[in-house]
């Protein structure tokens, strides 16, 4: 099934969505990534990865108002879903749980 | 300032392969990138990463990504939409939707009923399937050097043709004359139209059986009934076998039963057809005259063999008469040739050996019209749209300024100009069916509306398609060409020029409306002087009838009852009706006469009260009478024959018929038997024997009303014949009927003139209504600066009234000169008078100005306060 499995790549996106909650657009997301992940992004990249969580049901989009920024030019407005909020919520407790069952003595 | 811009060529690169809303979105994430990235890492870098981010944009999973949140329009949806703007602009204006589609209607109405009488006119005969092939056998001959071409043929052409070129034909039919024949069955009597066919005629005409076979003419004492005649005789019960008399005098039996023949052939009235060989026993002269070859009194009719051409066949046998005629008739040089049954209806008429038309012309005529009043309905179109071109100028510079495509607003125009056809088309399906009855009853047709021919349809849609086309073109690419700012900003106006076109348009229809008018005039003054014509008899109180064998045995005490009952004044009897000619011969010879002359002269044999009867002028001499013996061999010649014989006083002089002497004892004036379009022949009467055949005329007694003197006639007619229905008809009737087609010509045009000064005016009215509106301010200040309603009138009308009289200056050549040509078809004709343009010119005027006034009185009683208080 569609949806299942969330690419590394994805989820930071979903992430980066999530960080710039309320004003999360393509170039939004992309300077979000790059700040935190201090690693260039491609647009093209970024926007095909929000196509597919859109597709995947995590996250929903919207054609912004018109306003004085960006030559006037409208934005598409991204919002992670309560699904794709779940899966992020997943995703956080599958790492956890890992990180809980690596044996102590393998660091010691 | 350096300019801090992307490189445009991968702007643009973006552009040509993601549509507007998207580009939208994704420029505007570059452009931010690029800023934000300017700012951070340089000029150079930020092109880079510019450049890099279009290509990565440029993956097909993104193009292909759908926007569920844009609606996509379809094809049907903009149609529904264009429909919906259509209907709505209909209903806002009435008056105009109300002109458009009624004008519309009127024309196609017009224009389908034209249509499908050419289709009938061009279907003629097409009932019978060897259509192409069957032909009819005519002669043309050769007297005093002008070509005569006939359908009469001696009885034995048949027999000959199909003994010497048997294999170039199918069938050859020889065959009476339609005739009325008396059918009895028992004692009921009834009057039957039929003809005499040799026994393959059935065959050739593809009669449909309803009983019997087609080999019902080989015993030549049998007889085949149309379905009707059938019922009428028989009812229920089956007619084959019975035995009917047919003129009272041979039994026959039926031997068959075929569907009755549509309206649209030629042989329509032929309701029962019996044998040639019957026809044969009834005129034995037929077989023992001397010379058959001399006598033309029966028609040929011949279907050719399938791999034959009728030219060929035609070829073949043009000698076939003159190979047996005698050395006095070849110098006429007899050519015998095929008639195509293709161009019986349409191509009758022969001048001079070469078959020039007929029909044919009314059909391109009428066809002719049919297009102009369509013409006519869709330039009213084309005007009022664009008339109301300012009106909706705004309306197009407001769509092209949100957003509208040229092409939209053409499919806008376009679908209100269809919506309108479509309408108009089916107003016209509904007037179209109520008309046909009337219009049939005019043309003398049986047209019906071909709901089941899909070529009908066919034709229909590619006629709302040329339509809509045609009056949706101009207003379609001309409104939609409009500039949105000049428009909007008020700066624009439509030009001066503008109006030439409109103008040009209500010119062209006046014109036609004016051609058809005079035209109109002048079919029915020709009529009317011809009918004037002095027809050198007193038709009134006259009335004619068959001879029945007991009156022609009886014949002095029916004529003294008669005359003593007071129902006649007298009454008389010829072999040639008065109001035709049914008996030419040659043979005559007079001292001083051209030995290479050939003469050919109606005459007719009559009873000594014949000019009594009829009232005939003697202008010289005298006429007959029974206290001269000698006039059994006289004659009485017209006035035709006198300046034809050149005799100064013919009265005594001799004129020899097959070498016996007649003389001359009288001149009357020229009875106009024939044709009232065409000079009378000269032509000559003499003295029946005691066998009266033919017609006898009874002129009524003047102080008693004709119902009265009828009645008593029958009455005693009755007790000499019992069991024949009595059947007369006026003679004044009889010659009406000689203007039947001229009339038929006139009161169709008529009509059509009438119809086309509807629709022109129509447009004329829409269009004055349009002015007024539009000159509403104008004429409201010109109110309050003191112009009165006479000015303003003045004001609104003079265009209008400008336009119509140029009309009138352009109709009257092109009118004179058609009609010109139309009547110098006719001998005896009008000339066409100066008057009958100025009346038409005047009647234009006058409807015109009528139409328009209505507007412009409106227009200019409008109170100006109320016209000036808004803005």
């Amino acid at each position: 099934m569609k949806g299942t499995y969330l690419g590394e790549f994805e989820e930071v996106v979903l992430l980066a969505v999530a960080i710039r909650s309320g004003d999360a657009y393509g170039a939004a997301v992309v300077s979000e990534i790059e700040q935190q992940m201090g690693r260039s992004v491609n647009l093209g990249a970024v926007h095909s990865a929000l196509n597919r969580l859109q597709e995947k049901g995590l996250v929903s989009s919207e054609m912004g108002g018109r306003t004085t920024e960006r030559g006037g030019r409208r934005k598409r407005l991204y919002a992670v879903t309560a699904y794709g909020r779940r899966a992020l919520d997943e995703m956080r407790q599958l790492r956890n749980q890992m990180w809980d069952t690596i044996p102590r003595t393998v660091w010691s | 300032m350096k300019s801090v811009n992307p490189p445009p060529f991968a702007t643009r690169l973006l552009h040509w392969f993601y549509a507007s809303p998207q580009a939208e979105e994704l420029e505007g994430d570059l452009d931010e990138l690029f800023q934000q990235r300017v700012r951070e890492v340089g000029l150079k870098q930020a092109r880079w990463r510019y450049v890099r981010d279009v290509v990565s944009l440029l993956r097909p999973s993104l193009m292909k990504r759908k926007e569920k949140r844009y609606s996509k329009p379809t094809h049907t949806t903009m149609l529904r939409n264009y429909l919906t703007i259509a209907w709505r602009n209909l209903r806002k204006n009435t008056a105009y939707s109300f002109i458009n589609i009624g004008g519309l209607a009127v024309g196609m109405t017009v224009a389908m009923l034209i249509g499908l009488w050419i289709y009938d006119e061009v279907s003629f005969n097409q009932y019978h399937p060897n259509y192409d092939r069957i032909a009819q056998v005519m002669q043309h001959g050769t007297f005093n050097g002008k070509v005569d071409s006939q359908v009469a043929n001696p009885g034995v052409l048949g027999p000959e043709i199909r003994a010497k070129y048997g294999p170039t034909f199918k069938y050859v039919v020889q065959a009476s004359w339609p005739g009325s024949y008396i059918l009895s069955l028992g004692d009921n009597h009834v009057s039957k139209e039929g003809i005499y066919f040799e026994p393959d005629g059935p065959v050739m005409l593809g009669l449909r059986m309803r009983q019997g076979t087609y080999s019902g003419l080989k015993d030549p004492y049998s007889i085949m009934l149309s379905e009707s005649v059938a019922k009428s005789l028989f009812g229920t019960q089956n007619p084959l076998g019975k035995t009917l008399k047919v003129g009272r005098k041979y039994a026959v039996k039926v031997t068959g039963v075929y569907e009755d023949l549509p309206y649209n052939t030629s042989f329509r009235n032929v309701k029962v057809i019996m044998p040639w060989a019957l026809w044969l026993i009834d005129n034995p002269w037929a077989k023992t005259m001397r010379n058959p070859w001399g006598s033309n009194f029966s028609q040929t009719f011949a279907q050719v063999a399938d791999h034959i051409t009728m030219e060929e066949a035609s070829g073949r046998i043009k000698n076939v008469k003159l190979a047996n005629v005698s050395k006095e008739e070849a110098r006429y040089n007899w050519v015998v040739f095929l008639h195509p049954m293709r161009k019986w209806e349409l191509y009758s008429e022969f001048k001079n050996g070469v078959n020039t038309g007929g029909q044919i012309k009314y059909v391109w005529l009428f066809g002719i019209i049919g297009i102009f009043v369509l013409v006519l309905a869709c330039i009213n179109f084309m005007n009022l749209a664009t008339a109301r071109s300012e009106k909706r100028a705004k309306e197009v510079g407001i769509r092209k300024a949100v957003g509208s495509v040229r092409s939209q607003l053409i499919n806008q125009f376009f679908a209100e100009s269809y919506l309108v056809v479509s309408l108009a088309f089916l107003v016209a399906v509904l007037l179209v069916l109520v008309l046909l009855p009337p219009f049939n009853e005019i043309a003398d047709k049986k047209i019906e509306f071909l709901w089941a021919h899909p070529q009908f349809w066919l034709m229909s849609l590619a006629f709302i398609g040329m339509t809509g086309l045609l009056a949706g073109s101009y207003p379609a690419f001309y409104l939609s060409s409009f500039q949105p700012l000049s428009v909007l900003k008020g700066t624009f106006r439509v030009g001066k020029w503008a109006a030439i076109p409109r103008k040009a348009l209500v010119v062209l229809q006046f014109t036609v409306s004016i051609v058809l008018i005079i035209g109109t005039i002048i079919v029915y003054q020709q009529i009317q002087h011809a009918k004037n014509r002095p027809i050198g008899y007193n038709r009134n109180g006259l009335v004619t009838m068959g001879v029945e064998k007991e009156i022609s045995d009886h014949f002095d005490a029916f004529r003294a009852e008669l005359k003593s009952a007071g129902a006649i004044e007298e009454l008389a009897v010829s072999n040639s009706p008065l109001t035709g000619v049914w008996n030419t011969n040659g043979g005559f010879d007079w001292a001083g006469k051209d030995p290479n002359l050939a003469v050919d002269f109606p005459n007719a044999n009559v009873t000594y009260e014949w000019g009594k009867t009829v009232g005939w002028k003697v202008k010289q001499g005298r006429d007959f009478s029974r206290e001269f013996a000698t006039d059994s061999s006289a004659f009485i010649i017209n006035e035709a024959m006198k300046q034809f014989l050149g005799f100064k006083n013919p009265v005594g002089k001799i004129l020899k018929w097959d070498n016996k002497p007649y003389t001359i004892i009288g001149v009357v004036s020229d009875i106009m038997a024939e044709s009232p379009f065409y000079p009378v022949r000269p032509s000559l009467y003499h003295i029946t024997g005691s066998d009266y055949q033919g017609n006898m005329v009874l002129r009524l007694h003047a102080a008693k009303s004709p119902n009265q003197s009828i009645a008593l006639i029958e009455q005693i007619w009755r007790k000499y014949v019992p069991n024949v229905p009595f059947q007369y008809e006026f003679v004044h009737q009889q010659y009406g009927a000689k203007f039947k087609s001229e009339e038929r010509i006139g009161t169709l045009s008529a009509y059509f003139a009438v119809l086309a000064i509807f629709i022109s005016c129509l447009g004329i009215f829409g269009m004055a209504s349009f002015v007024a509106e539009q000159r509403t301010k104008e004429i409201g200040i010109r109110k309050v600066l003191g112009a009165s309603v006479i000015n303003l009138w003045q004001l609104l009308t003079k265009d209008f009234a400008v336009l119509v009289l140029v009309a009138c200056v352009i109709a009257s050549p092109i009118a004179w000169y058609y009609l010109t040509d139309w009547l110098r078809e006719y001998d005896y004709r009008v000339t066409i008078s100066w008057w009958v343009f100025v009346v038409a010119a005047a009647g234009a005027l006058l409807i015109t100005l009528i139409t328009v006034s209505f507007q412009s009185i409106k227009a200019a009683l409008v109170n100006p306060v109320k016209s000036l208080r808004s803005e």
